[in-house]
């Protein structure tokens, strides 16, 4: 299958290594990954912040950059919240319903990384070796806005030599929630402070979820507590083979 | 968007009632969050109350299309909001009832007020009631020297520590045993002095207090959960059995509830009876559930008046996203998941509805810029609209509310302030590849002053994230330029 990869521009200019797992394993699983390069953000920062309108632009940016394929993946449940929640409800409020309707066409052949792996090429064994004890944390958007359920949880799972264990109220937030960490640092600190003391209860070397923003916030936390436990997105560790170097 | 209803929209007065608070969410925060024992209380409380909420829903087979049937009957219900509220006005006053209409905390307090006075008494016991924290009725009556006695267990604990409430279900959450020993120690008349802390020696001793009070009371106020409009009546949901003495002992009732209470018809009752227990109190069926219409001779009370509340209702059912928090039957679900409520309680919100409905309802009832902090207390992290039985989608609300206060402030200020101005240049940069490669590319820069790969304190406003958690230094080479490097050759 021909995948355009929405690379997210959080990961695009930040964790580069998440874009190029997600494009190694796809690979492997014997796919064609292109990489639209006028891509860039999905607006969901500005949305949230109470700047729709500024946002529009965005989406129609987003929109004519993809529409054109098939099938597109993202390494980052939040990104792809937004393109399925937000999107078409951004156009239709600015009063552009055509836009809208590509919007939503759009929308509806794009998938969080863990989604198309099982639901669209219905793999769970994705080949994938990384001896290592790794706790999950499922992120809010990919949890509520888009219920992937246990589809990362079954992933781990088929994962060689992972010993996956089980994360405390792994359903809380980690208290990142975009602009959120700035505005309400206090409170997003408390928050994080509960995430971290979790994770360190399970004794994991690694954190592992979908969206390198709670990852992000999380490695941030554990940095500067100097604990040994480090975050990996989802898509490194299914990258990962028993003869690839790195982590 | 909004729409004009043909009236102008009013809101809640300034200067009364409990919607506003003295600094921002995010102020008042930082002081919650250092407090250690509160913290502890509302961690275990909510904790207590989310596990046995989760253990009935999960019994109900059909919990998701109740949750939907209960949507769209509060839906349709706000769409003819009018037509029910005269069809009850009607069925009130046939079946001997007095219907006042207030447009504002103001007059409801001196509706009530007056009413009062006018039975000669100055001492009143009450129900516990959201409606009348709202508009501050214990003040206004205290300044018409009439005294009100809260008789809901919790509601008495705040009054007596002359305290206020920071849960809408649980207004002492935020209190222990030993702290309510002291209380009861210290304020309650005739309290035995060996009283421990122990719970049911508590509460003999708040029955004792309070049974004297029922037995001598003369006129009672009580809110309402619900009001159904065909047959005029009001109903009150409770647990602990002080609201029925309340609505059945003394000779003048006076109900005060927002319009939004209303419901069309018995039937519709089915709906929230079995919502509002489970999402609640995490109990099957509420302990006490009482019904009145107007007056029956010689029995209960017999005068009774309803005053119907705006205080800034119509204002919010003129706005087409914002009026689904009127389909709020103020359960609390929302408060016990909430991650930023769990950590902050209810004082920091600076308004008696606390937590995410809080967050929605308090900016529209009061006019957003006088609460324009709340809609942001939200990491938009969604638990509360899972937990919302009649499936209000609070964040999408939040959302829209973030967005009505940017608009206003922009059409106020002449010059955007420094996060618009951040915002629609980091939305110019988007727009563009060539230019939001460029910014890497800036970004880049910052490399050198980075430590290990990571940055231990960034300038303003990011500051604020670099306080508690060190940030990512950029990669040396992008996910774009790795592409263009190993596949465009």
């Amino acid at each position: 299958m021909k995948v355009a990869l929405f690379v997210t521009c959080l990961a695009d200019g930040l964790f580069p290594e998440v874009g190029r797992a997600t494009v190694t394993l796809l690979e492997r699983l014997g796919h064609e990954v292109v990489f639209p390069k006028a891509q860039t953000c999905c607006g969901q920062m500005h949305t949230n912040t109470g700047y729709g309108r500024q946002a529009v632009p965005l989406v129609r940016h987003h929109v004519e950059t993809f529409e054109e394929f098939d099938a597109i993946v993202a390494p980052s449940g939040s990104c792809v919240g937004a393109v399925r929640h937000q999107h078409a409800m951004l156009a239709r409020k600015a009063g552009d319903d055509d836009l809208a309707v590509r919007a939503e066409a759009t929308a509806s052949h794009t998938w969080e990384l863990s989604e198309f792996l099982v639901d669209v090429l219905g793999v769970e064994d994705v080949g994938a070796h990384y001896p290592h004890r790794v706790t999950y944390h499922p992120t809010c958007h990919s949890l509520r806005l888009l219920r992937v359920q246990d589809k990362p949880l079954r992933l781990l799972r088929a994962v060689r030599g992972l010993h996956l264990v089980e994360l405390p109220d792994a359903d809380q937030c980690c208290g990142f929630g975009g602009t959120f960490a700035v505005k309400n640092a206090d409170t997003s600190t408390a928050m994080l402070a509960d995430k971290m003391k979790n994770i360190m209860s399970t004794r994991a070397e690694s954190v592992t979820a979908g969206d390198s923003s709670c990852l992000m916030h999380i490695g941030g936390g554990l940095s500067r507590l100097r604990v040994g436990t480090r975050t990996v997105h989802l898509a490194e560790i299914l990258a990962s083979t028993e003869n690839s170097v790195g982590r | 968007m909004s729409t004009f209803l043909g009236m102008p929209a009013i809101h809640a007065p300034r200067g009364v009632g409990g919607l506003r608070g003295d600094e921002s969410f995010p102020k008042a925060a930082k002081a919650a969050l250092g407090d250690t024992q509160l913290r502890a209380n509302i961690g275990r409380a909510t904790r207590t109350i989310r596990e046995k909420r989760a253990a009935v829903v999960e019994e109900v087979p059909d919990w998701e299309e109740l949750r939907l049937a209960g949507q769209q009957v509060k839906a349709a219900t706000m769409a003819r909001l009018d037509d029910h509220l005269r069809t009850l006005e009607e069925a009130v006053t046939r079946r001997g009832g007095v219907v006042h209409w207030a447009r504002d905390a103001n007059e409801a307090n001196a509706i009530i007020a007056d009413l009062i006075l006018a039975t000669g008494e100055t001492e009143v016991v009450k129900v516990k009631s959201m409606v009348t924290q709202e508009i501050g009725l214990n003040e206004a009556l205290e300044a018409q020297g009439i005294t009100a006695t809260e008789t809901d267990l919790a509601e008495l604990i705040v009054q007596l520590g002359h305290d206020k409430p920071s849960h809408i279900l649980v207004p002492a959450i935020h209190r222990n045993r030993a702290e309510v020993r002291e209380i009861f120690l210290r304020e309650m008349p005739g309290v035995p002095p060996d009283l421990t802390d122990d719970p049911r020696q508590l509460a003999m001793a708040a029955r004792a207090h309070l049974r004297q009070k029922f037995l001598t009371a003369k006129v009672a106020v009580s809110g309402a959960n619900f009001a159904v409009a065909d047959s005029g009546t009001l109903l009150v949901v409770e647990s602990e059995g002080n609201g029925r003495m309340c609505l059945t002992l003394p000779e003048t009732l006076i109900t005060v509830m927002g319009i939004e209470k209303v419901v069309p018809t018995w039937q519709d009752l089915e709906v929230f009876l079995q919502l509002l227990p489970r999402s609640s109190t995490g109990e099957r069926m509420n302990p006490y559930t009482s019904a009145w219409t107007g007056v029956t001779p010689g029995d209960g009370p017999q005068a009774f008046h309803l005053v119907l509340l705006d205080n800034g209702r119509t204002a919010t059912l003129g706005d087409h996203v914002g009026r689904e928090v009127l389909h709020c039957i103020k359960c609390s679900a929302c408060m016990n998941v909430c991650p930023v409520y769990e950590r902050t309680g209810g004082h920091a919100y600076g308004s008696v509805y606390p937590g995410p409905i809080g967050a929605v309802l308090t900016p529209q009832l009061t006019g957003i810029e006088d609460n324009s902090s709340l809609p942001f207390a939200s990491s938009l992290c969604g638990a509360c609209f899972d937990a919302c039985p009649v499936r209000i989608d609070i964040p999408s609300l939040l959302v829209h509310l973030r967005e009505r206060h940017t608009e206003e402030q922009a059409k106020e200020h002449r010059l955007p302030t420094p996060e618009a101005a951040a915002l629609s240049l980091v939305g110019w940069v988007m727009q563009s590849p060539r230019r939001f490669r460029m910014a890497e590319t800036a970004l880049r820069m910052a490399r050198p002053f980075a430590r290990s790969g990571r940055f231990r304190s960034l300038p303003f406003p990011l500051s604020a994230w670099t306080t508690s958690r060190d940030a990512p230094a950029p990669p040396p080479e992008t996910f774009r330029e790795w592409w263009e490097r190993t596949r465009d050759q």
